[in-house]
């Protein structure tokens, strides 16, 4: 079996790292060989930051490189276009459609590109979900990142209840219920 | 039920300490290492401490293998230069129960100030130092350590780097080794160096080198993959990862003790295969050894010693491969910013305001030399600030420094600040010296120190009072003043560096994400906004200008410290709720 490669990208803050154990806890139920990689420190503070999920029969490198990424889930606009060119030719973008702009812009010193996920669309397979909204309309806006995974998960190969199994031993058991809930809403999109 | 599981490699290698039965550890953190502590903690028997700094952190760690118990030292790899003065004589020491000592570099420097590469520490030390090279090796490498510390009477150094630290993989866990604790002997010709004993030591550890280069060949860590002999790889670490991705056909010896070599088996391997490659990120540390015996080879004339390598980089410079990658879209920087709420902003508001040059340290606030604020000039290294605002003074005299101020954290004042302020003391300086007291260890995630009262295992004991600290050393001018006092700031910051004698200033106001409760967020009345910009100054994440020139607050982001309110000479900002 090839290895499959997953990139979860986003800003210091977002909640990549629950997504990517979320990820890994799949695969190795699965059985399969597991890496996950993702840089702490600076990261937190706001910055850009990217995770990688591979997995396989046997993995080496834990890193994703340009050109190699069968999905790349984006938290968010500009994230997404900072990383599309590490997508396969038939690679998939699950892009959040939330804009939060980085110093640079918020000082005037650089502009926030136009028309990102517009723009993305012509040149990927792009579907993306406003999962902000829709985490409000559910009443927890923390599970936006869930509504995004479960968009993701109409790409994978498993099965719902492989899903809900993870995410339960995952998250907080106070949260399973509203997780799940969130996990559907995009399911369903 | 499995007993596999998907681990950091910082949880692996604090999982390798707890299986080989190691009772103490200590540590200073430090990105990438600092998970190895916060991950030992939940192994009851090990004993875990936060030391004040990393040099503290060896000395717990050796005294504990001298009483007869296995214990760890713990430091990213700029921590192992506070922490070589113990390492060097240790070296000399040998142990009684095993000691390791886990050093984390940083290729790629995610969050360091330099790119040193610990295993050129190792062999200036005469320290063995092994190199994993995915989670499960971590833990077991870790393990392995200890046997070999014990064997070789030495301490031993396990390498790891940035994204071995920071990379899950699957682990296979065992049980905890029931190691019974050794005797204490007291031996001064070993355990005392003075001149006398230690000369003897040294040809001890000459002997050491001698006898571990031998046995080195044969140890179960190295590893020989032989395949297509046309091409041929020595690696180690992370490198041997990007070889297999890259290089799927080339022979391969894996090297898992990087010093000393074990020539032999190098030797042996280097004699079967037409063309040798040495593949190693950072420093030519294996490279330029072969190459001194003889063995023709090449590494980095076509790689680098910079930053981190990956298997695309392998695939151009030795597969010849022309690989057809897309360019990148230009998309402006996200650099890593002061929270919203940050209390460092406030203080920075006012340096910026009175124009004063910082002599700066590392922490979050080391950001506050970047725009908008630009108030930190320099930043060497932990506790630098303090001395280098000290030589500046004594360099151009008094009225040079007055526009000058050290801004300096409190763990890092904890850590090794607190000499240079003594220092400072003892050779009469006068110059304005502010600890950013937000109670913890920001910059790290958040770890406790000697004054927040609170250990590494979630004990409560003595907090440390700073401003008594600073009177005990002989300082008599020193405040306390609130972060978000602007006024208040501004007349102690005046009042000091005016002064003719040395003054601290200790800026107070918890980090903001330590403050559970969510404080109400601020919002602009539009209609009072004079679109003047004042607000926008210290560089908050959560405002913006918006088309028409009033500004915006992001409700999402605003933690509710009020700085921009106490800026607004119109009234313009309230919080939300307020009247
Ligand atoms: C010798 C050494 N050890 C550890 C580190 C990692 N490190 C960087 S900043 C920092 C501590 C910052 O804490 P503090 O001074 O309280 O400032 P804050 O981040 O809270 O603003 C540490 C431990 C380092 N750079 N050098």
């Amino acid at each position: 079996m090839k290895t499959t490669n997953i990139m979860i990208v986003g800003v210091g803050g977002q909640g990549t790292l629950l997504t990517s154990r979320i990820l890994g806890g799949l695969a190795l139920d699965a059985g399969y060989d597991v890496k996950l990689s993702e840089v702490h420190g600076m990261a937190q503070r706001g910055g850009s930051v990217v995770t990688y999920v591979r997995y396989g029969e046997k993995v080496a490198e834990p890193i994703i490189e340009e050109g190699m990424a069968d999905i790349i889930i984006a938290f968010e606009r500009l994230e997404a276009l900072r990383y599309a060119h590490f997508l396969k030719k038939d690679g998939v973008l699950i892009a959040n459609d939330q804009k939060i702009e980085p110093m640079p812009v918020l000082l005037g010193m650089a502009d926030y590109p136009e028309n990102v996920l517009e723009n993305l669309a012509k040149k990927y397979t792009l579907f993306s979900v406003d999962a902000m909204q829709q985490a409000k309309q559910l009443g927890n806006s923390r599970v936006f990142n869930i509504i995004v995974l479960g968009l993701v998960a109409k790409h994978m190969k498993f099965s719902k209840e492989e899903w809900y199994k993870v995410i339960e031993k995952t998250v907080p058991p106070k949260t399973v219920e509203i997780n799940k809930k969130a996990f559907d809403a995009g399911y369903q999109l | 039920m499995t007993n596999k599981v998907i681990m950091l490699g910082n949880e692996a290698i604090a999982r390798g300490a707890y299986e080989a039965g190691v009772k103490v550890s200590a540590a200073y953190p430090g990105t990438p290492s600092t998970e190895i502590s916060e991950s030992i903690i939940k192994y009851k028997e090990v004993y875990a401490e936060w030391s004040p700094n990393e040099k503290v952190a060896a000395e717990v760690a050796i005294g504990a293998s001298l009483a007869g118990v296995r214990s760890l030292a713990s430091m990213k790899q700029v921590g192992l230069n506070v922490a070589s003065d113990p390492l060097y004589t240790f070296s000399y020491m040998g142990v009684n129960a095993g000691m390791v000592f886990v050093v984390a570099d940083d290729p790629g420097l995610y969050s360091s100030q330099n790119e040193q590469d610990t295993r050129a520490v190792a062999r200036a030390a005469h320290v063995p130092v092994l190199e994993p090279s995915d989670s499960q090796e971590a833990k077991d490498f870790v393990k392995f350590a200890y046997e070999l510390s014990e064997k070789y009477d030495t301490p031993v150094i396990v390498r790891t780097t940035t994204r071995l630290s920071h990379s899950q993989g699957i682990v296979e866990l065992n049980d905890r080794a029931e190691i019974a604790d050794k005797p204490y002997k007291k031996d001064i010709r070993k355990n005392v160096m003075i001149p006398g004993f230690a000369k003897f030591r040294h040809v001890a550890v000459e002997q050491r080198d001698i006898a571990l280069t031998k046995d080195a060949s044969e140890l179960p860590i190295n590893k020989v993959e032989m395949n297509d002999t046309k091409i041929g790889v020595i690696t180690s670490g992370m490198s041997y990862q990007y070889v297999k991705e890259a290089l799927p056909r080339a022979s391969v010896l894996k090297l898992g003790i990087i010093n000393p070599l074990p020539r032999k088996l190098i030797e042996d391997f280097a004699g079967k295969v037409e063309k040798l490659y040495i593949i190693e990120e950072l420093d030519p540390v294996i490279e330029q050894q072969v190459t001194s015996w003889g063995i023709k080879a090449v590494g980095k004339e076509i790689l680098t010693v910079q930053g981190e390598y990956s298997a695309n980089m392998l695939r151009q410079a030795i597969g010849g491969e022309v690989l057809a990658l897309e360019q990148p879209a230009e998309v402006p920087a996200r650099p890593p910013v002061l929270c919203p709420g940050c209390p460092h902003r406030s203080v920075f508001s006012v340096l910026s305001k009175l124009k004063l040059h910082a002599a700066g340290d590392i922490g979050c606030y080391t950001l506050g030399a970047l725009p908008p604020l630009g108030v930190i000039d320099e930043f060497v290294c932990m506790g630098a600030s303090i001395s280098t605002m000290h030589g500046i003074e004594k360099a151009k005299g008094k009225e040079f420094s007055k526009e000058w101020v050290a801004v300096i954290g409190d763990s890092t004042f904890l850590h090794t600040g607190i000499n240079s302020l003594m220092n400072m003391v003892y050779n009469k300086a006068t110059s304005t010296v502010i600890i950013l007291d937000n109670s913890t260890t920001g910059m790290t995630g958040h770890q406790d120190h000697p004054a927040t009262g609170k250990t590494l295992m979630g004990e409560v004991t003595y907090m440390m009072n700073l401003k008594a600290l600073c009177v005990a050393m002989g300082i008599n001018h020193v405040v306390e003043v609130n972060s978000f006092d602007l006024a208040a700031m501004e007349s102690a910051v005046k009042e000091a560096i005016n002064k003719d004698e040395i003054s601290v200033i200790i800026a107070k106001s918890p980090c903001v994400l330590l403050d559970k409760q969510k404080r109400q967020g601020y919002r602009i009345l539009a209609d009072k906004c004079k679109k003047c910009g004042m607000c926008l100054k210290p560089g908050c994440p959560a405002m913006r200008k918006s088309a028409d020139g009033t500004v915006q607050i992001d409700e999402t982001m605003c933690n509710g410290c009020g700085l921009c309110k106490s800026l607004c000479k119109f009234g313009a900002i309230e919080q939300a709720g307020e009247k």
